[in-house]
């Protein structure tokens, strides 16, 4: 008896998944995806929500970009730390940015942080891990502060202070020894920034810049690379070429001939 | 029921066989099976400051609560042990033995930290070669006429000197504190200072490692000979906790 | 023995075999570090950084792989650290040996192939380890010797060796051995060309390479002598 199989009409499928471990069983290697081995954190001050990251982004041992962004953009009253695949962390939160600049224009109203929480963790859950995004999310509502951290799969955690990334431990050490209810803005900001440096110095996934965003009532502040800990030296000589270095292997001139055609009219059909 | 083809056709068919070379084989994997979690180790003024917690865990159980983790050898050393326990055991025995008879052999030697460092290195690299490793990593910490000694070696042999080391979770939770607090400060920090940052590490891995126990000792070993003390209790805050509710909006 | 016995099925009960023990334990590691050699006309110039590292976590950050053998050779090893160890211990000992038996150091182009057979000795249970050996020879010429885990050996004029290798390698093929570059004379290289590529060469890998970092020492053999400099590099 044969049994026939109807492609099912709506809902997910994962057969492309299948395909790709199938293929890769058979040898063939899938592009390099940029991972932006991370150290991204937020912590929830006396007036708001800051939030920090480092600039690193890693593609296996080597260095891709670094000075990247990792807080990135929702709403005018949120912004979102990104870690994992860099590529699913940065179109994760600009999908989502969008859904909230239209949720904003139809409802009238401000978004809420739980909101963008929703729409992300759905998202993420949908795609069961697939999406590679493990995201610090912080804003500033009618509720006051938000602060969430959302993981790969779509389970989220709300707390006074988070981390994410594979520097999360170095900073979380920080956080746990020197946190405390009711900062000021500016210590808030100064224990953001030993954290994220207590990553850079310590994990080899993250480095160079410290990037920080505070958020508070009405007024958020980006300050990218608020710290530079690593610049880079001089260097000891000019690597510049003399001009005919470079060997000429083939040499052909031809003059230029312009061609114009009759424009041909627009297929309207 | 015949578990051993090689065997069908025996009237003893439930033995094992005795052609079969893979008879006597032991195929389990080898793992470590009780076992200790960090150990934390830095340079101060005096010394040496070494702390672990009293824990021996059975895979996520809470087996044994007052193992103690930190062991002198001779006058002026320590090792500290994570990983498993028996070997750690073993490793006491052994070590302990070289002692015996370095000190029986009466010729007016007596072993530095150095020493003792250099033999475990070999013996946990020499196990790493013949496949059997001792399952551990350890943190020897000593003092020998005024002269600090800080070595790290783990079941692959590696090994290496720093300021500050620490072994398994404490490598990305306390490494970084300890760091910070630390490097660049070896000769000038003062015993208070460093119970100071040990304790504070502490209370960070009993937060955060989910195989911790807040019970550990401290030692130290300065230029009056070694010092285990404890056990102390890391003080924690959990009413933030309080405020706390649920995990969404 | 009687030949018969071998088609005996109760053999196995009559020779001692041990049994074999299976585990599921891999024996090496990779420490990461970059070093790098140049050789030039009466001089050799070795350097490696001093990170060791494991996975994402910094080990330590002065760590040397470089080592002094000889008066005239240094060592720089790079791969799994404990081998590196290890071997270099091993040289040490067996140096030692050759001085007490010759009376008279070794040479450093007999060094290098004592340094292939000690590799090739460990054939099917290799020291994980690439290493460089760049020193002078007995008649006063730099010389640097490359080798792969099992021996293969290699003379070379610049080498560069561990994680950030094929980072440096083109740009010292470029800048030392002037390839791919027309019409330049090829005039010696002088030993201050030679470091400051090599300070260039390492703060670029710190640049790019995660596993390189921390610090930076360079070996200069000489007739006269060695000597260690030791440089600042990026901590992040």
């Amino acid at each position: 008896m044969v049994t026939k199989l109807e492609q099912p009409k709506g809902g997910f499928n994962f057969d492309n998944y299948q395909r790709n471990v199938a293929l890769e069983k058979k040898g063939i290697t899938f592009p390099k995806m940029t991972k932006t081995g991370t150290t991204i954190v937020g912590l929830i001050y006396k007036d708001g929500i800051c939030l920090g990251a480092d600039t690193r982004a890693t593609a296996g041992p080597i260095v891709a970009d670094k000075n990247c962004e990792k807080i990135h953009y929702l709403a005018p009253n949120m912004y979102c730390c990104g870690a994992g695949t860099a590529a699913d962390t940065e179109f994760t939160t600009a999908l989502i940015s969008s859904q909230l600049e239209l949720h904003r224009l139809t409802t009238g109203r401000e978004a809420r942080v739980a909101t963008a929480l929703i729409m992300l963790k759905q998202m993420l859950f949908r795609y069961q891990g697939h999406i590679g995004a493990a995201l610090v999310l912080g804003g500033y509502d009618v509720t006051g502060p938000n602060l969430y951290t959302i993981h790969p799969h779509g389970s989220t955690d709300k707390l006074p202070y988070v981390t994410m990334g594979s520097g999360s431990l170095a900073a979380m050490a920080v956080f746990e020894s020197k946190w405390r209810k009711d900062l000021e803005r500016q210590e808030a900001i100064d224990l953001v920034r030993e954290a994220i440096e207590s990553g850079i110095f310590n994990d080899l996934g993250s480095g160079s810049n410290v990037d920080v965003t505070v958020i508070e009532k009405g007024k958020i502040d980006v300050y990218r690379n608020y710290a530079k800990p690593n610049e880079r030296g001089v260097k000891e000589q000019s690597y510049k070429f003399k001009r005919g270095t470079t060997a000429i292997l083939k040499e052909s001139i031809r003059d230029i001939v312009a061609i114009t055609e009759g424009i041909e009219e627009m297929d309207i059909s | 029921m015949n578990q051993f083809s090689l065997n069908f056709d025996r009237e003893n068919y439930h033995e094992k066989p005795k052609n079969d070379i893979f008879a006597d084989a032991i195929t389990r994997t080898q793992q470590p099976i009780v076992t200790g979690t960090s150990v934390l180790a830095f340079k101060y003024k005096d010394g040496i400051m070494l702390a672990a917690d009293t824990l021996a865990s059975y895979g996520s159980l809470a087996r044994f609560t007052n193992i103690q983790r930190l062991y002198p050898v001779g006058d002026f050393t320590i090792i500290a042990a994570s990983g498993d326990i028996s070997d750690f055991q073993y490793v006491q025995h052994l070590l302990d033995t070289v002692m015996v008879e370095e000190y029986y052999t009466n010729d007016g030697h007596v072993l530095r930290t150095q020493n003792i460092y250099e033999y475990l290195s070999r013996v946990m690299y020499g196990r790493r070669s013949r496949f059997n490793p001792l399952w551990n990593s350890y943190v020897v910490g000593g003092y020998n006429d005024g002269e600090k000694f800080l070595g790290y070696v783990d079941l692959l042999g590696t090994t290496y000197q720093s300021s500050t080391i620490a072994t398994g979770f404490g490598g990305y939770l306390a490494q970084p504190i300890l760091r910070k607090a630390v490097e660049g400060r070896e000769d000038t920090l003062t015993e208070t200072e460093a119970i100071e940052i040990m304790n504070s590490c502490m209370k960070v891995l009993y937060y955060r490692d989910a195989r911790s126990f807040n019970k550990f000792q401290r030692a130290k070993i300065t230029a009056e000979g070694v010092e285990i003390s404890g056990p102390y209790k890391a003080e924690t805050q959990w009413d933030f906790a309080e405020g706390l509710r649920g995990y969404g909006p | 023995m009687n030949p018969v016995t071998l088609y005996n099925n109760d053999i196995f009960t009559n020779v001692p075999v041990e049994a074999p023990v299976e585990r599921n334990f891999y024996p090496y590691a990779d420490n990461g570090g970059t070093s790098l050699g140049i050789a030039g006309a009466d001089f050799c110039l070795m350097a490696s950084d001093t990170r060791k590292s494991s996975g994402y976590s910094i080990h330590s950050r002065y760590s040397p792989k470089a080592f002094k053998l000889t008066e005239k050779a240094v060592l720089a090893t790079n791969g799994f650290a404990a081998d590196g160890l290890a071997l270099t211990k091993r040289l040490g000992q067996k140096l030692e040996w050759y001085k007490h038996a010759h009376d008279k150091e070794m040479s450093t182009p007999a060094l290098a192939q004592m340094l292939a057979n000690t590799l090739y000795y460990k054939r099917f249970f290799p020291y994980y380890t690439f290493n460089l050996l760049g020193g002078i020879d007995e008649q006063g010429r730099g010389v640097l010797y490359s080798f792969d885990p099992v021996g293969s050996m290699g003379t070379e004029v610049c080498r560069a060796g561990g994680s950030s290798a094929a980072l440096i390698q083109p740009f010292l093929d470029n800048q030392v051995a002037l390839k791919n570059q027309q019409g330049v004379q090829q005039t010696p290289l002088s030993l201050e060309a030679a470091i400051r590529i090599t300070k260039d060469s390492f703060t670029s890998a710190t640049e790019r390479d995660i596993y390189t970092g921390d610090y930076l020492e360079i070996f200069i053999i000489r007739q006269e002598g060695t000597t260690i400099e030791r440089i600042d590099l990026k901590k992040d």
